[in-house]
């Protein structure tokens, strides 16, 4: 017999088991009697990897129906609603492509190829932590089952310096971000006697805002800033995206973040609301300054990681846009933006992986002729690049029109003009991509290698990214467990 | 209706071409011209029938609508209806459009994904003329800035790259511009019943009171947007770069066409919709567009490369369009709309005259060429009467269209905007009659040069005139302009007849 309580967790309960059935399904399949080093025939694992992911994002599909209230577990430490449910599947469909998009890489460069799928699922599962918190303590579990995982995931190229040094760097500042939390924790912990979110927001509901609250949000807030790698907590940014494996940047940019955004989410929206006049000014000042400068960094990169690392962060200030509107509807656009960047710039990470293999560096240079080399890849590419850009029909573009549209609706003008402006800024670096695959001639370099569960896991990205140009069912769904979160 | 959705098959017909091109195979160079050739003519002959019918049985206001919602909540719905104005300038775009892709029949270097990219950006162009949904107008519009990026950039000459780029973040400025006022308008938005209009839909927009207060600065910023796009004094600098640097077929679609959709923006949204506005800022409007006349008449006089004279002359006759619109009544915005046609024509016809000079005598130096008449007597004919178009003389369309801008400016503005008793309107006309004489110096300049005079015969002793597909272009066109100038009457009452809603 189940406890009631563990039956609602079963998206969890599966994560978890899912990353032990990889760690087992190699031991079976017998590590000892495969040569030591990198072996090309464990790909399956990466096949393997994605299936499990996809099964589970069903899973927390399933979950939908029965979740038209909000469910408490043990007293409000978890709660499970609709909202959470979108921010579970975005992580698991990261794991996805992710798993598939690098079974190959994994398998040709990894001694330990089912411990990093396993690591992708456990860093997964304090993300489904983090979106489901109703507790400043299990947000923190969550947020340290994540980020562990990702220290080791970052260093996983074992032979290359530069991972091992994103790795430290990683672990360094991720640690300073923690303990930037545990305090911030502590000032609200002392204010209001209580961790629990629900409590917090009575207790700001009866006795209004005091200063150690403030000055403990503004703390946390810092710390779920260098989460999303927002300005001015960015600067680990560019240099673990480089340093990183190409697939875990990418895992990193978009799954990481949007746990990030989730977190935000769920304390800023939820029982700091009360508080927002406090607060707002800073997440607005967040997100205006990570459009400008992450969008001025970006024009001067050279490497094409570095590039999507800047532009990373310049994108979390697009969807900070959607959460300084304080409204369902901002929630909305912000849920809507992280689902489709995941496919976005998973997309663009898995194609700079292939790109990067072939050429053997990530220099910009070495798009040179792409579109007569690889003309298909080229051009998913372009795509992924005008969507990042906001483009329309692609995803990217109605992604940033809902974030305008909520910012414009509150009155929010002066968000909306950097915004515009800085998307135009951020055309310019992308196009000097498309520059370099369309109109400088190919030399001598040769076509890019892609393999097969590459050229799936990039091609579903392209699929989404085109499909959104109908973006309707997504944003129903989106709205649906926005509203029923946030009730402005 | 013999045909159902007319305008959707006018939009979806270039963008499939485009999608079946892909699949063609890329050795396979006459599919491909004659899949563009087929959308393009679809387009051609179907624009124009919806002219005759609108004409003949007397319609007005919007018709053939097609609606499909497309995010209720948002009140987004792709929206396509056509009237006068939108039906001439879909006539126009389609004209260019038909006589671009045989511009282009020369064109063999990845010449696939050319026309790709080309139908693309023709599809935009329709989408952005044909938009009753403000939203979908903007997607269009958009949809059209794009490719001019790769098409320039790949198939330009000269400074290609620069231009291209140069070309791209200025029309995606503007775009940022009209997306700022676009949601403003939304948001401000009110029914009568003072519930929130919620909706992107310009029949509706354009028909509800907005504040005087936000009409001057939404106003100002579509002004500015689309502005940009319409090639306004001092933000046109990419303009002559990008039509320099462009492709022959791009150039044509480029001055031809997509400057007009600043200029058709500005009116449908900014006239439209916050007339108000526009009334605040008729005097700022016309100023630049004499600006616009005089300096890039100026301008263009002191060109010595071919392409940027014609570049600077589209810069120059913008500013009559705008000045027509400045003017704000019923004759001046009729002249402004037939401007709009005639340069399309016009340009169209110079672009794919300097791309056929320029592939039979390698240079496009107005003082290396001379004589060319003897060797190429049918294009020196056709670029003689877009010349003559281009500086307003009876008989063609481009004295049409100046007179009304003209006729109608000096009546403009009886109530407001004087100084010491001197009205501004009429001043703006006078001095835009003088970039007329400019523009006339520097056309009759420019065919002497080129066409008269002592000719180099060991340079230019065997190049030929033009031949089979080009003909097309020159006669299709050439035919145009003096059909429009001898019977204007057609398209004035096409145009007249629906200026209605954007008048005071």
């Amino acid at each position: 017999m189940i406890p009631v309580e563990l039956a609602q967790l079963k998206p969890e309960l599966l994560t978890l088991g899912a990353a032990l059935a990889i760690i087992l399904a190699d031991l079976i399949q017998g590590r000892g009697r495969l040569p030591a080093g990198p072996q090309a025939g464990r790909r399956w694992i990466g096949w393997f990897s994605g299936l499990l992911a996809v099964g589970l994002v069903a899973v927390v599909a399933g979950r939908w129906q029965h979740l038209s209230w909000p469910v408490q577990l043990w007293g409000g430490v978890v709660v499970l609603d609709r909202l959470g449910l979108i921010f579970k599947a975005i992580f698991l469909l990261g794991v996805a492509v992710v798993s598939v998009g690098s079974a190959d890489y994994a398998a040709q460069r990894f001694r330990h190829v089912a411990e990093y799928y396993a690591l992708l699922f456990f860093s997964a599962l304090g993300m489904m932590l983090m979106a489901s918190a109703g507790d400043l303590i299990t947000l923190y579990l969550g947020l340290e089952l994540t980020t562990l995982s990702l220290y080791v995931l970052c260093s996983f190229a074992k032979d290359n310096p530069r991972s091992a040094e994103a790795g430290l760097k990683y672990i360094i500042l991720g640690a300073t971000a923690s303990a930037v939390y545990l305090y911030g924790s502590s000032l609200i912990y002392g204010m209001a006697g209580t961790t629990q979110f629900a409590t917090i927001a009575r207790t700001i509901g009866w006795f209004g805002v005091e200063t150690g609250m403030i000055v403990g949000a503004i703390f946390v807030l810092a710390a779920f800033g260098f989460k999303i790698a927002a300005v001015p907590f960015h600067m680990w940014a560019p240099d673990v995206y480089q340093g990183a494996p190409t697939p875990v940047t990418g895992f990193l940019s978009t799954a990481s973040k949007a746990a990030g955004f989730a977190a935000i989410v769920r304390v800023f929206l939820g029982p700091m609301l009360g508080a927002a006049s406090a607060w707002l000014v800073f997440v607005v000042a967040l997100s205006a300054l990570s459009m400008v400068v992450g969008n001025l960094l970006a024009l001067s990169q050279r490497d094409i990681k570095r590039m999507l690392a800047y532009s990373g962060i310049a994108q979390a200030g697009y969807a900070l846009v959607g959460i300084a509107t304080l409204s369902s509807l901002g929630t909305m656009a912000t849920v809507f933006f992280l689902f489709q960047y995941l496919f976005t710039n998973l997309g663009a990470f898995l194609i700079v992986t292939a790109v990067g293999s072939t050429e053997g560096d990530d220099r910009i240079s070495g798009y040179q002729g792409l579109s007569r080399r690889s003309p298909l890849l080229a051009a998913a590419l372009l795509v992924l690049l005008l969507s990042l850009g906001g483009i329309p029909p692609l995803s990217g573009f109605w992604a940033k029109l809902f974030v305008f549209w909520s910012a414009a609706s509150r009155g929010l003008y002066g968000l909306v003009f950097i915004g515009v402006l800085t998307s135009v800024m951020s055309l310019y670096y992308y196009l000097m991509v498309a520059r370099a695959m369309y109109m400088e001639p190919p030399g001598e370099k040769p076509p890019v290698r892609l393999t097969l569960p590459a050229a799936a896991a990039i091609l579903i990205c392209v699929l989404v990214v085109i499909g959104l140009v109908y973006p309707r069912p997504l944003l129903d769904m989106a709205y649906a467990a926005a509203s029923g979160f946030v009730s402005r | 209706m013999p045909v159902p959705h007319p305008l959707t098959i006018i939009l979806l017909s270039p963008l499939t071409a485009a999608l079946v091109i892909m699949l063609v195979p890329r050795t396979n160079l006459l599919a491909v011209r004659l899949l563009s050739a087929i959308a393009s003519s679809i387009t051609l002959v179907l624009s124009s029938w919806l002219c005759w019918i609108y004409l003949s049985t007397g319609m007005h206001g919007l018709q053939f609508a097609d609606r499909l919602s497309w995010v209720e909540g948002a009140g987004i719905s792709y929206f396509v209806a056509a009237d006068g104005i939108s039906l001439s300038l879909v006539l126009l775009t389609a004209l260019v459009i038909f006589c671009g892709t045989f511009a282009s029949w020369t064109v063999t270097n990845r010449a696939k994904e050319f026309y790709c990219f080309l139908l693309l950006l023709v599809t935009g162009v329709f989408g952005v003329f044909l938009s009753q949904d403000l939203f979908f107008f903007f997607l269009f519009y958009e949809i059209a800035v794009l490719p001019m990026y790769l098409l320039i950039g790949i198939w330009g000459t000269g400074r290609k790259e620069y231009s291209a780029m140069k070309l791209t973040l200025y029309l995606l400025l503007g775009s940022a511009f009209m997306l700022v006022g676009m949601l403003g308008l939304y948001f401000t938005a009110r029914l009568p019943s003072g519930a929130p209009a919620a909706t992107f839909d310009l029949t509706v927009l354009s028909q509800l009171q907005y504040e005087r207060h936000f009409q001057v600065w939404a106003f100002f910023l579509l002004y500015i947007g689309f502005g940009i796009l319409a090639g306004i004094w001092p933000l046109h600098t990419w303009s002559p770069d990008g039509h320099a640097s462009a492709p022959t077929a791009v150039s044509m679609l480029h001055a031809g066409v997509l400057m007009k959709l600043g200029a058709y923006g500005i009116l449908r949204v900014g006239f439209g919709c916050l007339p108000e506005g526009a009334q605040a800022w008729a005097w700022l409007i016309g100023c630049i567009a004499v600006i616009n006349i005089v300096y890039g008449a100026y301008v263009a006089m002191g060109q010595r490369d071919l392409k940027y004279v014609i570049a600077y002359s589209s810069v120059s006759h913008m500013g009559v369009v705008m000045l027509g619109l400045a003017a704000f009544n019923d004759v001046s915005m009729t002249g402004s709309v037939l401007q709009m046609f005639s340069h399309g024509i016009m340009t169209g016809l110079f672009f794919a005259l300097v791309g056929l000079v320029y592939e039979k005598t390698h240079t496009r130096d107005i003082n290396a060429m001379g004589g060319l008449a003897r060797r190429m007597p049918g294009i020196a004919l056709a670029f003689t009467i877009g010349g003559l178009a281009s500086f307003g003389l009876p008989g063609t369309s481009g004295f049409v269209a100046e007179l009304l801008v003209f006729l109608g400016t000096f009546r403009a503005h009886a109530e407001s905007y004087a100084l010491g008793g001197v009205r501004l309107f009429p001043v703006l006309a006078l001095v835009a009659i003088i970039g007329i004489v400019i523009t006339a110096t520097y056309v009759l300049r420019l065919l002497q040069r080129i066409f008269h005079g002592p000719l180099d015969e060991a340079k230019y002793g065997d190049v030929p005139d033009a031949h089979t597909t080009e003909w097309v272009t020159l006669i299709v066109l050439s035919l145009v302009l003096i059909l429009v100038g001898v019977l204007p009457s057609p398209l004035t009452n096409l145009i007249g007849g629906s200026l209605g809603p954007m008048l005071p």
